[in-house]
């Protein structure tokens, strides 16, 4: 009952997506007739995108709830999920497979539409009707692939006695949530995309729309930020091996929407406060949803198996694809329809912050076009029966070739003004910056054999920590504007990240050691210490755990517990990694197996790396959200302070009216 | 990501290096050289080496038995005096241009070489015409 509750709501839904298009659509037609047309119709489009959102959020609602239960009568739960399963595993469950995660997007996106409809009113109607209708457009397309070919509630004929149990790797509470986040994210650029369409459609483009963008974009970039953080934090401690990047197309399905929000927010920046870069933020915006599409397109249809690909079956791939070529041809269509119409405003001056801005636009969108390029590549040459592999030693050296002068630009743009600036103005500044980066430069050359991409970013990394403080200098700090200080945040996190990550490729020291009990190895400043190893169980898998004394430089010793687990539903072995964390580094402890041939007492591989700084990776990241967190709520703040200042203004000269109207009749 | 159940029991009915080498098939699968220089020559190469039973690892991060294997036969030949880029020409004579991370200039991958390029003049013309002769001067 439970199942096709969530299953009628979710064809109810579907069916209040296409009314919110038939509505949105025609009130968008009747009132661009002319001064103050309207339909009856465009009252109908808001409440319709609320209640969507309601039953979508109920349908996911009883898909979890099967989960909780563990309902073996519906397929998605048997093939899935277990009655043993910790509880929190059970419900990350619902979303930890093809259909769940399908309904978390249409989820997320009409929680998303709801949320627009209940609360946007800063733009003309017209320009909101034919927003509501995009989004409402683009979900039934989702609506449609979910009920057709991905339906999550399906029923088994025959329930087994257990189910089949979730992919021990993603049975970690970091993948419980890394997912729902990338989604929100992910669906959240449908609001952009939605909001381009809106404005394109109404030729709308205008300074007040990028405003109106700007937070629904700053939330979506948040969530992107913090899922791709904790993805690569996940794969670095689950996996084993201490990787944290690994150019996977499902991390760069990921990063490639991340890229375009990127680039967005900056360009809606620059229109919102120089009406320039009108059709190029439009562009942006459609980019960035559809690398939102083509990530799902990689990671749903199977078209890559790996963790992330549960889905092995082309009819899906190929219901994507079509769903693709709609919305992107479809509004890439559009957008060369009205472009023409969309004039793209004023040039600028290069020693200006929109000339940074664009600087930092153009080459975002470089490294948007060489990791789409090094990702969907050599699925085109497999087509023609060629396979090829594209992989860091491509995408580091092609993509810093963008990267490096982006970063530059970046120390540089946020202390320029906007308009007219000259360099000499801030000759002082740039000298420092300078100077930092040549002098680490030259301090890391002298200190060790440095390869020269770890080389750049440990001084790019140095000059723009201290060049994205700069923006506060000589400022009262409490009157600086929030969203000032999310900038600077967010600018700092990127060199915290840079520096974990240049630091991590250039000082980290590996061992690999089979030790028996109360031997010891050494690496980097650490003294590691095997003291025994005893089988333990958990609820759904037995391990062998070792115990080991780490100490750091001689000092007090720190306990680390690897494990060896061997999960039995499925039947899978996965490497519980150990971790030391020191502000300056992490000491990471894996544990092999026993190793092979051993004579007299057993003895047991250990993997130990010394990797300095390298959660400054995940630090920097934390930070680059912050900082989007805090635009955000600067932004929204001081647009509610202007309007609440408008409003009282409006009601005081209403008073005087009235006033004055009594005056008179006296 | 891992090294699935279905890819080890693949490995185990059809593993030519595993069956050409016997048992025990890798003594360097989990082991360093003893020579620091030549074993930082060994770990970049084996990172830019992809395992061919788990999806987008390389064999230096994957549990395979078949990356064991791999990374066994690099540090060898590497310790037999070998260059790194020689023994990825090995590797790819034996197993495909898919084995290695880095792509090589050839006939199927001559646009990975080409756009890059391409795109670099792009940006710059897209900069010029936007920031480049004239700039400012309509305000």
């Amino acid at each position: 009952m439970i199942a096709e509750l969530g299953l009628a709501a979710l064809w109810l839904a579907a069916a209040l997506a296409g009314l919110q298009l038939v509505c949105g659509a025609l009130a968008t037609r009747v009132m661009g007739h002319g001064d103050g047309a309207t339909t009856e119709l465009a009252l109908v489009t808001r409440p319709v995108a609320i209640l969507q959102g309601g039953l979508v959020a109920f349908s996911f609602a009883m898909l979890v709830w099967v989960f909780v239960i563990t309902d073996l009568s519906v397929k998605l739960v048997v093939a899935n999920s277990h009655a043993m399963k910790p509880l929190v595993f059970k419900i990350a469950g619902a979303w930890g497979n093809h259909e769940g995660s399908m309904l978390l997007w249409v989820t997320v996106m009409a929680l998303a539409g709801a949320l627009i409809a209940a609360i946007e009113r800063r733009l003309p109607e017209r320009t909101m009707q034919a927003t509501l209708a995009a989004q409402g457009f683009v979900a039934l397309g989702f609506y449609a692939f979910l009920l057709l070919s991905s339906n999550p509630f399906e029923r088994l004929p025959l329930p087994p006695a257990e189910g089949m149990g979730l992919n021990p790797l993603l049975q970690d509470i970091g993948m419980a949530f890394h997912p729902p986040t990338l989604y929100v994210g992910y669906v959240g650029l449908s609001v952009a995309f939605s909001f381009a369409v809106g404005a394109l459609l109404t030729r709308q483009v205008t300074p007040d729309f990028a405003r109106a963008m700007r937070p629904w974009l700053l939330g979506a970039w948040v969530f992107l930020t913090l899922g791709i953080t904790a993805g690569s934090y996940w794969a670095y401690y689950e996996l084993g091996w201490g990787g944290w990047w690994f150019w996977d197309p499902v991390e760069n399905a990921a990063l490639m929407p991340w890229l375009a929000a990127t680039a967005l927010l900056h360009s809606a920046g620059v229109l919102a406060a120089r009406d320039a870069l009108r059709a190029w933020t439009i562009m942006l915006g459609v980019v960035a949803f559809s690398m939102s599409m083509v990530g799902t397109f990689l990671v749903r249809s199977g078209i890559l198996t790996s963790v992330h690909a549960f889905a092995v079956d082309p009819r899906r791939g190929s219901f994507i694809l079509a769903l693709l070529a709609i919305y992107i041809g479809g509004a890439l269509l559009l957008f060369a329809l009205r472009a023409g119409t969309v004039s793209e405003g004023q040039r600028f001056a290069i020693a200006s912050r929109e000339g940074a801005l664009v600087v930092n636009n153009v080459m975002l969108s470089a490294v948007l076009a060489i990791v789409l390029l090094g990702t969907l590549y050599p699925l085109l040459t497999e087509a023609f029966d060629v396979r090829v592999s594209v992989g860091p030693p491509y995408f580091n050296p092609v993509g810093a070739v963008f990267v490096v002068p982006m970063l530059l630009v970046m120390a540089v743009g946020p202390l320029l003004r906007w308009r007219r600036d000259s360099l000499g103005r801030i000759s002082r500044e740039l000298a420092l910056v300078g100077a930092l980066i040549l002098a680490a430069l030259v301090l890391v050359s002298i200190l060790g054999e440095v390869e020269l991409l770890p080389l750049l970013g440990l001084a790019l990394a140095t000059g723009l920590a201290v060049a994205s403080l700069l923006p506060l200098r000589g400022r009262a700090l409490r009157r600086v504007p929030l969203a000032t200080w999310g900038m600077v945040a967010a600018h700092l996190g990127i060199a915290v990240a840079l520096f974990g990550m240049a630091s991590d490729s250039a000082f980290t020291r590996e061992r690999l050691v089979a030790l028996a009990p109360g031997q010891d190895a050494q690496v980097g400043p650490w003294r590691v210490t095997l003291e025994r190893i005893d089988p333990v169980a958990g609820p759904n898998w037995t391990a062998l755990q070792a115990t080991l004394r780490a100490s750091y430089n001689d000092g007090p010793p720190t306990a680390l517990a690897p494990q060896a687990r061997s999960f039995w539903a499925p039947a899978q072995q996965t490497s519980e990694t150990a971790l030391a964390t020191r502000w300056n580094g992490q000491l990471y402890a894996a544990m092999g197996g026993e190793a092979p041939g051993a004579t007299g007492s057993p003895r047991w591989q250990l993997r130990l790396w010394w990797k300095p700084f390298v959660i400054w990776i995940w630090l920097g990241g934390l930070m680059v959200a912050m900082g989007g967190v805090m635009a955000l709520v600067g932004r929204v703040l001081a647009d509610v302070k202007r309007r609440s200042v408008t409003r009282r203004a409006a009601s005081r000269r209403a008073d005087r009216a009235e006033v004055l109207a009594a005056g008179a009749n006296e | 990501m891992k090294a699935l159940l279905p890819c080890m029991m693949l490995l185990i009915l059809a593993s030519p290096l595993a069956a050409q080498d016997g048992l025990p098939p890798a003594p360097y699968a989990n082991r360093q050289l003893d020579d620091p220089a030549l074993e930082a020559e060994a770990q970049e190469l084996m990172e830019t080496l992809r395992c061919l039973k788990c999806q987008s690892q390389s064999i230096a991060d994957s549990d395979a038995p078949m990356a064991g294997d791999m990374r066994s036969q690099v540090r060898m030949r590497l310790a037999a005096g070998e260059r790194p880029e020689a023994i990825r020409g090995w590797l790819t004579a034996r197993y495909g241009d898919y084995v290695s991370y880095k792509p090589q200039i050839g006939s199927a991958t001559w646009p990975l070489f080409a756009i890059p390029p391409a795109l670099l003049a792009l940006a710059g013309l897209v900069l010029w015409r936007r920031l480049g002769h004239g700039a400012g001067r309509r305000p």
